[in-house]
Parts: C-alpha cells; sequence; structure tokens
C-alpha cells in the first residue's frame, strides 16, 4: 500500500470516528435541549436534577434503556422486530456522512508512524466522511430506506396502533419524499452538480440560495419535517390516537434507537437546509473563509455549526408551536400542495434560467440576483394563496354557518 | 344521527394561516424567555414563598399536657367515626380509674385524612398536621404508634371556621 493511500484511510478512519462519536453524543444533548425548550416554552425550568441544570439527563436515559427489560409482544416477528430499529438507525445515522461541515483543510505531512509505516496526504482534505460524487442524491436515498424501519417495526409489532403507525409513517415519507426530491430539483438547475462541494461554491460566488430559490426551501423544510416524523406532521407516532405508534411495542435501547435515528434525521435535514440554501460553511460578506488553513477550517465549521444548530432549534421551536395536523389535511399538502408547488416551481427556475441566458445574462452573481427577485414576488403570491385558506381546509367542505347550531335529534 | 353535533362556525376564508402561525411561534418565543414560574420542591421548602394552608390535613399529632402525658382518654370516637377505619384503640384503666390508652395507633396508608378524628375528639388530643413527608423504606412503618404520635412536633391543622370559610 503506497502511503498516500495510508494517509487517506487513516484520516477517513479518524473522521469516521470523530463525525460519529460527536453525532451519537449530540443526538444525546438533542434530547436534553428538546426537554428544555419544552420545558421553557412552557414557563418550567425543563430537566433539572441530573448533574448541573440537567446537563448528565441523556446519560441517565441512556444508563436507563440500557438496564431495562426488552420486551417482545407475543405473536410478533422475531426477526423483523429486532430489524427495524437498526434499519431506522443505520440510515440516519449515515447521512451526515456526506455533508461537508467545514471548508477543506490543506494538509501536508509524511510521517513515519508505528504499526502502520509511512503515511502521507498532500493536498485539500474535505471535511466531510465522504465528498461523494451523488451529494444529495445520497441523502434522498438514504433517508428512504428509513421508512422501511418504521413499516417494518409496525408490521412486526402485532399491534393495531403500532400497524397503523407503520402505515401512517411508509405513506407519509413516501409522499413527501416526492416534494422533498422535487424542491432540490432548482438547486441542480442552478448548480449544475448534486455534490454538497459545488453547491456551496455556487453559494460562495452569488449568493445563498435562500434568496434565488427561496419556494424550493420552503417546500424542502416542510417536507423536511414531514420526513422527520415531526410535529406538526408526527402522524406515525401521534400519542393521542395511537400510543406511540410504529415503537408502541419497543423498549429499552431498541426505542432508543428509533429516537436517536429520529434526532439524527433531524440534524441531517438542518444541515442540508443550511448546506442547501443558507451557504453551508460560507461565512457572509467575505470572502477570507475560501481558502485552506486550520483557522479558517474552525471558523467555517463555527459557521456551519451556527447555522444547523438554528435550524434544529427552529425544528423543536415548531415542535411545541404548532399542534399536529390530521391525516388527511397532511396528504392533501403533500399531494395537492407542495408537490404541484414544486413541479411549476421546477418549470419557472428552469424557463427564468433559460430567458436570462437568451437575453445574456450567464454569469453566477446577477442570475442569482435576478432569480431572488423573481422569488421575492412568488413568494408574496405563494403567501397570498397559502393565507386564503386553501392548504389546511381539509378535504369535506363545511358550510360557513353564521351561529353554531346542532345537527340531528340531540 | 342520534347524538347532537354540534358544528362551530370556523372562519375558514377570512383567516390567515400564516399570520397565526408566525404569531404562535412568536408567543412560544416569548414564552421561553420569560421567568419560570416552576418552584423546585425540595430547595424552595426553605424559602418565604413555600407556604402550606393552615388548614392542611397530613401526618396526625397527638397531643400531651404538661407533664408529657398523652391527652387522649380512650373514649373510642376517633376509631368510630374513621371512614377509613385506620385507627386502632385498646382503652385501658388506672387505679384511679382514669381512661388511658393502651394502644393507639394509626395507619397513615390507610388514612384518607378527613380530619374527622380531629374535630370529633373532645379532648383536642388528637390532631391532623400540617406536614407532608412521611416517606418510609418499610410499610410497617407507616402505622404511627401513640409514642410516635406524641413525638411530632409540627403544627396541627386549624378546623374550618363558619365565621371565616375561606381561612383568610
Amino acid at each position: 500500500m503506497t502511503p498516500e493511500m495510508k494517509g487517506f484511510l487513516l484520516l477517513a478512519v479518524i473522521k469516521l470516528l470523530v463525525i460519529f462519536v460527536v453525532l451519537l453524543v449530540g443526538v444525546a444533548l438533542l434530547t436534553l435541549m428538546e426537554r428544555k425548550l419544552a420545558g421553557w416554552m412552557q414557563n418550567r425550568p425543563g430537566p433539572n436534577r441530573v448533574g448541573p441544570s440537567g446537563i448528565l439527563q441523556p446519560v441517565a436515559d441512556g444508563l436507563k434503556n440500557f438496564i431495562k427489560e426488552e420486551t417482545q409482544p407475543a405473536g410478533a416477528n422475531g426477526m423483523l422486530f429486532i430489524l427495524a430499529p437498526a434499519l431506522s438507525f443505520i440510515p440516519a445515522m449515515m447521512l451526515i456522512a456526506v455533508i461537508p461541515l467545514a471548508a477543506p483543510l490543506h494538509l501536508d505531512f509524511d510521517w513515519n508512524l508505528p504499526l502502520i509505516g509511512r503515511t502521507a496526504y498532500h493536498g485539500l482534505m474535505t471535511v466531510s466522511i465522504a465528498d461523494l460524487p451523488m451529494g444529495f442524491l445520497f441523502i434522498l436515498a438514504f433517508s428512504s430506506i428509513g421508512v422501511y424501519g418504521i413499516a417494518l417495526a409496525g408490521w412486526s409489532s402485532n399491534s393495531k396502533y403500532s400497524l397503523l403507525g407503520g402505515l401512517r409513517a411508509s405513506a407519509q415519507m413516501i409522499s413527501y419524499e416526492v416534494a422533498m426530491g422535487l424542491s432540490l430539483i432548482p438547486v441542480l438547475l442552478l448548480t449544475g452538480n448534486v455534490t454538497f462541494s459545488e453547491v456551496i461554491a455556487k453559494q460562495q460566488a452569488g449568493i445563498w440560495f435562500i434568496g434565488p430559490l427561496f419556494i424550493s426551501f420552503f417546500v424542502f423544510l416542510i417536507s423536511g419535517f414531514a420526513e422527520t416524523n415531526r410535529l406538526p406532521f408526527d402522524m406515525p407516532e401521534a400519542e393521542s390516537e395511537l400510543v406511540a405508534g410504529y415503537h408502541s411495542e419497543y423498549s429499552s435501547m431498541k426505542f432508543s434507537m428509533f429516537m436517536i435515528g429520529e434526532y439524527a434525521h433531524v440534524v441531517t435535514i438542518a444541515a442540508m437546509v443550511a448546506t442547501l440554501f443558507f451557504g453551508g460553511w460560507d461565512i457572509p460578506f467575505t470572502t477570507w473563509d475560501e481558502g485552506g488553513g486550520a483557522l479558517r477550517s474552525i471558523a467555517t465549521f463555527l459557521s456551519f455549526f451556527l447555522k444547523m444548530f438554528f435550524w434544529i432549534f427552529f425544528v423543536m421551536w415548531i415542535r411545541w408551536t404548532l399542534p399536529r395536523f390530521r391525516y388527511d389535511q397532511l396528504m392533501t399538502l403533500g399531494w395537492k400542495v407542495l408537490l404541484p408547488l414544486a413541479l411549476a416551481y421546477i418549470m419557472v427556475t428552469a424557463g427564468a434560467i433559460q430567458g436570462l441566458e437568451a437575453v445574456g445574462v450567464t454569469s453566477t452573481r446577477p442570475v442569482a440576483l435576478a432569480l431572488t427577485g423573481l422569488n421575492v414576488g412568488l413568494g408574496w403570491l405563494l403567501f397570498y394563496v397559502l393565507d386564503r385558506g386553501r392548504v389546511m381546509r381539509g378535504v369535506s367542505r363545511r358550510p360557513a354557518l353564521a351561529q353554531p347550531r346542532t345537527e340531528g335529534v340531540g | 344521527m342520534s347524538i347532537g353535533v354540534k358544528v362551530m362556525r370556523r372562519p375558514e376564508r377570512e383567516v390567515s394561516y400564516i399570520r397565526a402561525t408566525l404569531k404562535g411561534m412568536m408567543l412560544t418565543f416569548k414564552h421561553m424567555l420569560q421567568p419560570r414560574f416552576t418552584m423546585e420542591y425540595p430547595e424552595v421548602r426553605s424559602t418565604e414563598e413555600w407556604r402550606i394552608a393552615t388548614r392542611w390535613r397530613g401526618t396526625h399529632r397527638m397531643m400531651t399536657d404538661a407533664q408529657g402525658r398523652s391527652k387522649c382518654v380512650a373514649c373510642g370516637l376517633c376509631p368510630q367515626i374513621c371512614p377509613a377505619n385506620c385507627i386502632k384503640l385498646v382503652p385501658g384503666e388506672d387505679e384511679a380509674g382514669n381512661r388511658y390508652p393502651l394502644i393507639y395507633e394509626i395507619d397513615e396508608f390507610r388514612c384518607v385524612f378527613c380530619g374527622y378524628c380531629q374535630e370529633v375528639c373532645p379532648e383536642e388530643a388528637i390532631h391532623v398536621g400540617v406536614h407532608y413527608e412521611n416517606a418510609e423504606y418499610s410499610r410497617d412503618r407507616f402505622v404511627y404508634d401513640l409514642e410516635r404520635l406524641s413525638a411530632q412536633t409540627h403544627p396541627v391543622s386549624t378546623l374550618w371556621d363558619p365565621a371565616d370559610p375561606r381561612g383568610e
């Protein structure tokens, strides 16, 4: 094996270890953050007994889940019952692998390490586990695998609540996957590439895609909520209707794996929103961050982390603000609003880019600015239409009555 | 339809959902920054804000006279009136003919803390008290005998006063 190969492998292993350990610890802390935020938004202190201001609460929860009894309902399909948590946990953890966390770091070393021998690396190292050429297609593909975990969990539990939760989850996630995938096509149109590094480079050259692709962002964010099965789209869990949905019958660490999967998904969605629409690790109003260097990598990582953290906070904020949708409203919103909206927006964006090309505007920044202008108009139009109450009315049309009245014999 | 269904008038066409959503989010954000109202229990006991109503009926207390003897004359009214049947009383008599309890036990687990024993007691001996922290490691520790009831020092609860029905 050449020293360069060894260097590459060594770095890959280090990145794997660091990123997954940080992700797992971060996810544990997110459960605490969720409960703290829930408390604060309800004028409560939240968990504050275990450790200083409750910081060790996730450790206590983890310990509890490890020593708890594992239960399996009678008549459950044993193999699938065990497979399901793994199927929802592993894909969720894998998603973070392709997201660039900081500016590429320039490394240049040639060491003689014990045991592995001469190890060398020259050049830029991407600060993600793998800067796959597939980019966000990888995330779309792997987040869909998570549906299997949830659907199988529901099916194998031999419980009506779990089954209904699993069914809802599969219907919901497949529906919103369509809108989510389509909402990313304008990003592809504007970038011409699906890799995250290219998307970030394009945003650095132009402006963040939140401007030029606002509707995409809007659709992506809503689909993201549905994909992560969080309020206001937590149909699969819906504790008031389905006990706990697909994980009703799970206990101990198997249950914990569903939770870790959910929070890892939240992290991924937040990271994707930050990367695709908020410039990733780009620090705004400066070009200082575009080179290598350890200091720049740290600064850009902080920038990325702040953006991601805001969106994680946003997801939790929404959870403790909005009530749950009704199931038919959810489906209506997915198929009748977001899907046509995403499709129409692809047309509009493609048309706009083509039109700009026709009048000779091809360089990145003017195109981005022109699209931003277009999106301000489109966004206003969208919200105008939404505000007329055509989204959440649901399927049945109730007659508008002047006074409450009683129907039937009474 | 056999039951009456109330159909609410919902202003579907007139309201703005975006505005309502944003308003809701502002509200939760504002609440996040507001002071918390939670009183954190074990710490807050020593502070001024932690007050229990004077009519709180909790752990019993047997009053004693100046000589340290129980005021109870073993008349048997309290076990008679006790709706939970948690008072065990075996009366005895000394040489002078004074009745006193040989055994007086209250099972705090069975007790429903109605306070009838205090109301019915002609000697103002047995009382319910303004006290609630009586956790123990075993169930039999919840049967309080006469000695333990007499050893309690917490304030006793005041009876309901018709002249001051709200305790002000």
